[in-house]
């Protein structure tokens, strides 16, 4: 009962009740009133016009300010501060601030009149528009209004500070030049009572919650302004004071990451960690634009970067496509190929060591354990070979192409097969175990974990059957589930045809969210600071929340991802079907380098000390240093 | 005053307006220290109390428990809310008690009854979309029906190893051990903000002239934010959702002291309403302690 919502200020406004100026008024037998300009709480604003200049159309701006105190005393006091605040206003000289005519006081009421202007506000310029504005049309206001701040904090005898900075309070005037309207004046009006707030909350520093108001704080809604104009976020719909949460090139990466430094630094919490003055705010915003070069060539597009920081090991040629993933084992490196080999190579020198054939291709990853080497080929077959020379140890025949990659699990070779089934088979000896029925091709790639397998298949069903083949649970989806699942505590994450991305619940497999993305997916999630990875045929490589299912970032590469994605430390490496391989940064999602290779890249890289490793379909096995 | 004392005993909880009982239950009923165990099982508790300075009471809160055993039995489940009624006249109260009521109904229907189903489920609604949901339709449903009140709302949702929290205003859910206390949503209140930024210490939040404002309420009109969120179940540990007329006024250590000292999470939730009102009891007390087994 005590507490208070605070609500957004309502834009058409209820002011009807308190009764608008009808057009035709005439105020002070002077200023015809023609129209609402704005009106919202105890202000509204009015186009009139000048009734001393009857030759021509003298066209003004009229506030008016309704005056609700009821003691006299208190009418009076009211009254006094709006001159003393009129006063000081009409002594501003500066062009983007419009210019003060006159005041007066009437009844309940009192009424400012300004130089009309001709324009919109940035708040109407971001309700029009649906795109991003571009970096140097912000970053040119933004200096410009550094340059009414400055005016006004280095007024003499007083620094006026403006205090209420944000997008509805700055025109854009038919020259394309800014003008601040509406000093804080009408806060005069407002009544004192508790729980009122100074300013709007979105755009107002933190500290102006103790009744401090300074340059400092025009600085921060300066910031909180720009912040809103390059990410299209309004933040009087988020959290006070969150900016630092979402940085400006999480939401908009066509940002530069020198314009975002620059915004970070006047939305610092701490006054004393801004800018010292408006002056300064606006050097480093011409240093970031110089930087750049948006504003001496607004069109240039951002310069595309040659793989420099990567250095090629060593690269070798099959004799045709790799369309699977290598796996390095004991400084031995495995890869299937579709000229139905499973080659090993040297990983350090990328040396040929030996190759085994199989009788069809290999669009999987092998896997390995102690001295044994294990490979699913289109041959219907799982090999088991020697791990040091590729002598064939036993095979496990399924009833049709294996095209999912083994998962080993205490003694035993998970794997599924287009035959419907998955198959547990014996390490040591290649016997069947078990094995569990799908209503589907199994090309996903078993998870295993606490007694429990996990798998998708291509009827769109997941299962999760327990170590006797039987299901726990079953989960659908709309179409083919070959991404493979990952789990992170108690959550499972996988992909679908369908374009989704889905987090079920391990125990009961229920759906916690699900992502969509815009094409089918069989990428393979990866998982690294509370975010997944996953690629997509859409081309874009996403970055999404695990807690919930909001994108972080994505990238988009030229082609399809089919490849799934491998985190060390903070780079993400994914190749895309485009024919490259990317390094990006985990956390902003922005590209380190690529690596062009001469055919699509479908596999999974593989990274091993320091090193990362990748087949190609130009029939090339690449090794690169980070 | 004397009529209200009559009927909200501080050991008897009153009827929540949406008529959901809150009594507590019997200890007999909820320890299962007697029974053959087929498993270790979640047990609860809950308590309100109108508190000694208010003369309505605007909590709500809402508790449903479920356990199957057998071949294939369905996982536990649990669904558990704290809603803070705020407004002038009575519309605090019917805001928190609707607003439990369309929360409680829609992921009743949709992930509860849900699980009871035979067949696989194609096409169901994930589970934080539900949640995201069904605060929304609360959401809605207060700003058509009570105009000028609003609530907090804290959900929780149990399903197997999972909990998935909504939540919006400044209830709490905590995450308690032994050793630990530690909320997990996030208050909408702009002083827990500056407080979380470094601009209020802690002791200047707890006296400021502003500490009831939120900046996010359900009812509070178009466009609600919620925060929606999964952790896995803790361990041998208690989710604590409370109203703040129990964490404004006990502090959070020694919440966990009488938690961790009571013999059954109903003991534990009388317990900590003492405590409330024997700090002075300034607002309404809703608890509910959900306890969860060592696997």
């Amino acid at each position: 009962m005590r507490r208070t919502t605070r609500a957004l200020p309502n834009k058409t406004g209820e002011t009807d009740q308190l009764g608008l100026l009808q057009p035709g008024v005439t105020l002070q037998d002077r200023y015809l009133i023609l129209g609402v300009l704005g009106s919202g709480g105890m202000s509204s604003v009015y186009k009139g016009r000048d009734l001393h200049f009857p030759n021509v159309t003298k066209l003004v701006a009229v506030k008016e300010m309704i005056n609700l105190a009821a003691d006299p005393t208190m009418y009076e006091m009211v009254v006094r501060n709006f001159e003393r605040e009129a006063d000081l206003l009409a002594t501003l000289s500066h062009p983007a601030i419009p210019r003060i005519y006159d005041y007066f006081t009437q009844d309940t009421s009192s009424y400012l009149v300004m130089e009309f202007i001709e324009g919109r506000d940035l708040e109407r310029l971001l309700g029009d528009t649906d795109t991003y504005l571009p970096e140097e049309k912000v970053v040119t206001w933004a200096v410009e209004l550094c340059d009414v701040l400055t005016y006004l904090h280095g007024h003499q005898p007083q620094p006026v500070i403006f205090r209420d900075m944000k997008p509805s309070n700055v025109m854009i005037d038919q020259h394309g030049h800014i003008r601040l309207i509406d000093f804080g004046i009408a806060r005069i009006f407002q009544p004192g009572q508790k729980g009122t707030m100074i300013g709007t909350e979105g755009y107002s520093p933190p500290e102006q919650y103790r009744g401090e108001a300074s340059p400092a704080g025009d600085i921060y809604a300066l910031g909180a302004t720009m912040h809103h104009l390059l990410t299209r976020r309004d933040p009087r719909a988020e959290p006070p004071f969150s900016f630092s949460e979402r940085p400006v090139r999480q939401i908009n990466p066509q940002i530069s990451p020198e314009l975002e430094s620059v915004v970070n630094a006047a939305l610092a919490y701490d006054p004393k960690d801004r800018f010292a003055s408006a002056e300064s705010f606006k050097s480093a915003l011409l240093a970031a634009a110089k930087q750049t070069g948006i504003l001496i060539s607004p069109q240039k597009s951002t310069a595309l970067k040659l793989p420099s920081d990567v250095q090629e090991l060593w690269a070798f040629e099959c004799e045709d496509e790799i369309r699977g993933s290598p796996i390095v084992h004991r400084g031995i490196l495995y890869v299937g190929c579709y000229d139905n080999n499973l080659y090993a190579l040297d990983a350090k020198r990328g040396t040929f060591l030996w190759k085994y054939p199989t009788e069809g291709g290999i669009p999987t990853r092998p896997a390995a354990n102690e001295d044994l080497v294990y490979v699913a080929s289109e041959d219907h077959r799982l090999h088991a070979v020697s791990a040091d020379q590729g002598k064939l140890v036993w095979t496990y025949l399924a009833e049709g192409p294996i095209r999912s990659s083994p998962t080993l699990y205490e003694g035993h070779v998970f794997v599924g097969a287009d035959d419907g089934h998955l198959h547990v088979v014996n390490m040591l000896n290649g016997r069947r175990a078990w094995r569990a029925e799908a209503a589907g091709p199994v090309r996903s790639s078993p998870l295993v974990f606490d007694e429990r397998v996990y798998f998708g298949c291509e009827s769109g069903d997941f299962y999760c059957v327990d170590f006797r083949g039987e299901i726990k649970w079953r989960f659908r989806a709309k179409r083919a589930i070959s991404s493979s699942p990952i789990m992170v505590e108690g959550i499972l994450y996988f992909g679908s045809m369908d374009w989704t991305l889905y987090a079920l619940e391990a125990e009961g497999g229920w759906q916690i969210w699900r992502f969509r993305m815009g094409r089918p997916t069989i990428s393979s999630p990866a998982y690294a600071e509370g975010k997944l990875l996953t690629g997509c045929a859409d081309g874009n490589i996403y970055a999404i929340d695990a807690r919930n299912n909001r994108e972080v970032w994505r990238f988009q590469t030229e082609h399809q991802v089919t490849s799934s994605p491998v985190i060390q430390e903070d780079s993400v490496y994914c190749g895309s079907v485009d024919g490259s391989m990317y390094c990006l940064d985990l956390r902003s999602g922005r590209k380190r380098w690529t690596y062009r290779t001469g055919g699509p890249i479908t596999g999974t890289p593989a990274i091993h000390e320091g090193s990362i490793y990748f087949g190609s379909n130009d029939h090339h096995v690449y090794a690169l240093l980070t | 005053m004397d009529f209200f004392k009559r009927i909200f005993g501080k050991k008897k909880p009153p009827v929540s307006p949406d008529g959901v009982k809150t009594a507590p239950l019997d200890p007999m009923m909820v320890a299962p220290t007697t029974i053959t165990p087929l498993q270790a099982r979640v047990l609860l508790g809950m308590a309100q109390s109108i508190g000694v300075e208010r003369t309505h009471n605007e909590d709500s809160l809402f508790v449903l428990q479920g356990t199957a055993a057998g071949l294939e039995a369905l996982p536990e489940f649990g669904l558990y809310i704290v809603a803070d009624g705020m407004g002038g006249h009575r519309s605090g109260e019917v805001a928190s008690a609707i607003s439990v009521r369309a929360v409680s109904r829609r992921l009743f229907e949709d992930s509860i009854l849900q699980l009871m189903s035979i067949d696989p489920l194609t096409d169901v609604v994930p589970l934080q979309d539900l949640m995201r949901i069904a605060l929304e339709e609360a959401n809605l449903a207060v700003v058509e029906r009570v105009p000028g009140g609003g609530t907090t709302l804290t959900a929780v949702l149990h399903l197997g190893h999972q909990v998935t929290i909504g939540h919006v205003g400044d209830s709490r859910a905590y995450i308690l051990t032994d050793s630990d206390v530690r909320p997990v949503t996030r208050d909408h209140s702009l002083v827990k903000r500056l407080e979380e930024l470094g601009q209020l210490r802690p002791e200047e939040a707890e006296v400021h002239p502003q500490r009831n404002v939120l900046y996010r309420a359900i009812g509070q009109g178009a466009n609600l934010e919620v925060d929606v969120f999964t952790l896995p179940i803790p361990r041998n540990s208690h989710i604590l959702l409370c109203s703040d007329g129990l964490w404004g006024v006990v502090p959070d250590q020694e919440i966990r002291r009488i938690v961790s000292a009571a013999e059954s999470p109903q003991e534990a939730c009388d317990r900590l309403i003492d405590a409330a009102n024997a700090a002075g009891g300034p607002d309404n007390i809703s608890a509910v302690l959900v306890y969860f087994p060592p696997e």
